[in-house]
């Protein structure tokens, strides 16, 4: 049978991008998380929030462990799995790095506004001073960390920066009701569009 | 695999709606007696919270698991049904029942029509996948079970999981959906009849009057042929087979046996009219191409009621059942915000993965039940 994993992640072992999310999202939502991965931030919502949720993942072994951690999800592909949901069904949509996957992420954002009253969407920022560095020293198209994949072999199709998302919400009328930039371990205050590994936003239209 | 005669299981039979209570079809017709062969391991727990109906596909039986004494045969899904394994007897009660119109113990064509003395043949009626889930719910009152823990099957199995969590959402607190859809499609339907005609225009069927007399074994050989070819998958069947010829260096420019697969459908029909009726598979067969939760209503408004909670499977290679159809559920399940849990296994082995593919089956179910006992714990 399956090996043993453990229910719930204790908060202090998850990086700060999902203690941020569990910190923003209020207690007894209904979540939906889109490209759920295995399940730790949906299990984080539910026993440090109470909150009841659902997610889309379309890695079929990630299906087995959200399923092991106790949580009702569907495997398949976010960009065609929303039209299922009546309008405004859930207090909040997540999309943890999840953005720079999909095929049309304009669709899926105004969608998950729709079904969604907020979304917490969370993107990398790929003009972070070190991916800059790269591109300017290197001439080559960056490879980090963060963003540890070759052109030829990445599951991100889109790139953006935080000063995109933002140009991108003005573009489509969507209020961006709190911004966070955040590093490794810690949050970005300055300049966030060149020290931010990865950007924070909760939206509502 | 090891045999204990502790963990035998033996049939147990079932017998209700004596005449004149007898059981209302779909269709109106009335039947009676019925009788259920079924069969039950692990224990029903004190507050009858634990059992589970297993339901069967087109051509499975009530036993489901274990040993029957005496034999070496383990029952149909014994590698998901036992002490420790996905469907745990050493936690649940699990119970399944040959369904209406089978051969395997239940009341079906070739059972005797108490009017006539002799076996009912085509007089027996049609029925639906309603009327097999109906009966079933007699067999559970008479058990004694309000609701169960779960209401699980593939294939015509599916479609009874579906039947039951609209029919009687009380009754169920969750449904497990395996390689099914919510309605047999055109191509489905076309798969039957060819079967179908394969029977009917054996001689030997005598319009379904070959009791005591030779059997359609030809027609339901030929039945059973195409009936595999669904089952399995295009790669499937290129890995098992290929081109190899059986037991020859060339071609034989003749019409005897060339080809392995060729001799593989051949023997796998030929056995399967040593333990199959052909007028259960000419009525179950029918049930399945009558099947059509939307034949009333649009699916969303079907599920409207349903009150359990849904674990749906599909299989990536599955072409009887593709995972296109199965998604219909899940999608209609979520309109209705019904907790609903999906997965599509790859897989390689066509619509035989539901038995097949133990591992990822056995995971995913093992831990849905986990969550679905807990919660009855604590609701």
């Amino acid at each position: 049978m399956a090996e043993k994993t453990p229910l719930v992640t204790d908060l202090m072992q998850v990086n700060l991008i999902f203690r941020t999310i569990v910190d923003l999202v209020a207690e007894k939502s209904k979540v939906l998380d889109l490209g759920c991965g295995d399940g730790t931030l949906l299990s984080l919502l539910i026993r440090y929030k109470q909150c009841t949720g659902t997610g889309i993942e379309i890695d079929e072994k990630a299906i087995y462990q959200c399923v092991a951690k106790g949580l009702a999800v569907s495997h398949g592909n976010i960009d065609t799995g929303l039209a299922d949901y009546s309008s405004k069904r859930f207090d909040y949509v997540i999309l943890s790095e999840t953005i720079q996957q999909v095929m049309n992420p304009r669709e899926v954002i105004l969608e998950s506004l729709r079904i969604g009253k907020k979304i917490v969407v969370v993107i990398p920022n790929f003009c972070h001073i070190s991916a800059r560095l790269q591109l300017f020293f290197r001439g080559r198209v960056p490879v980090t960390k963060e963003l540890p994949f070759q052109w030829y072999d990445t599951p991100n199709l889109s790139f953006l920066s935080l000063k995109d998302f933002r140009a991108f919400c003005r573009q489509e009328k969507i209020k961006i009701i709190e911004a966070r930039g955040i590093s490794t371990n810690h949050r970005i205050f300055v300049m966030p569009n060149l020290f931010a590994k990865v950007g924070l936003f909760v939206l509502e239209k | 695999m090891e045999q204990n005669p502790v963990d035998y299981v033996e049939t147990q039979y079932f017998t209700f709606a004596e005449p004149p209570n007898e059981l209302v079809l779909k269709s109106g017709v009335k039947i009676g007696p019925v009788t259920l062969a079924y069969e039950t391991t692990g224990k029903l727990n004190a507050a009858k919270s634990n059992a589970i109906l297993i339901l069967h596909a087109l051509t499975g039986d009530a036993h489901v698991t274990g040993f029957h004494p005496g034999s070496t045969k383990p029952g149909w899904w014994d590698n998901m049904v036992g002490p420790g394994k996905a469907f745990d007897t050493d936690k649940y009660f699990i119970i399944c029942s040959n369904v209406l119109g089978s051969c395997k113990g239940s009341t079906g064509p070739a059972s005797i029509n108490p009017n006539t003395g002799k076996p009912y043949g085509l007089a027996f009626p049609v029925i639906s996948i309603r009327d097999m889930v109906v009966a079933q719910r007699q067999l559970i009152d008479h058990l004694g079970i309000d609701q169960l823990l779960c209401v699980a099957g593939g294939s015509m199995g599916g479609f009874q999981a579906l039947k039951w969590s609209v029919l009687y959402p009380e009754r169920v607190r969750s449904s497990i959906v395996i390689a099914a859809g919510v309605r047999h499609s055109a191509q489905q339907i076309a798969f039957n009849v060819v079967a179908r005609q394969a029977i009917m225009s054996d001689p030997d069927w005598n319009g379904g009057d070959y009791y005591g007399k030779t059997i359609p074994a030809r027609g339901l050989a030929l039945a059973r042929m195409m009936g595999h070819i669904t089952y399995m998958s295009d790669k499937s069947m290129q890995e098992k087979f290929g081109r190899k010829l059986i037991s020859k260096e060339r071609l034989g420019y003749d019409f005897s046996l060339d080809f392995e697969v060729e001799n593989y459908l051949k023997y796998r029909g030929d056995s399967f009219v040593q333990r199959f009726d052909a007028n259960s598979w000419l009525y179950l067969s029918k049930a399945l191409d009558y099947f059509d939760l939307t034949a009333e209503d649009d699916l969303v408004k079907v599920f409207e009621t349903v009150q359990s909670s849904f674990l749906v499977i599909a299989f990536t290679s599955d072409w009887l059942y593709p995972p296109y159809q199965t998604k219909e559920i899940v999608k209609a399940l979520k309109t209705n915000d019904v907790d609903v849990s999906f997965i599509e296994i790859q897989s390689d082995y066509g619509h035989d993965a539901f038995l097949v593919e133990v591992e990822g089956q056995a995971q995913i179910i093992s831990h849905f039940l986990n969550r679905m006992q807990g919660d009855s714990a604590r609701g």
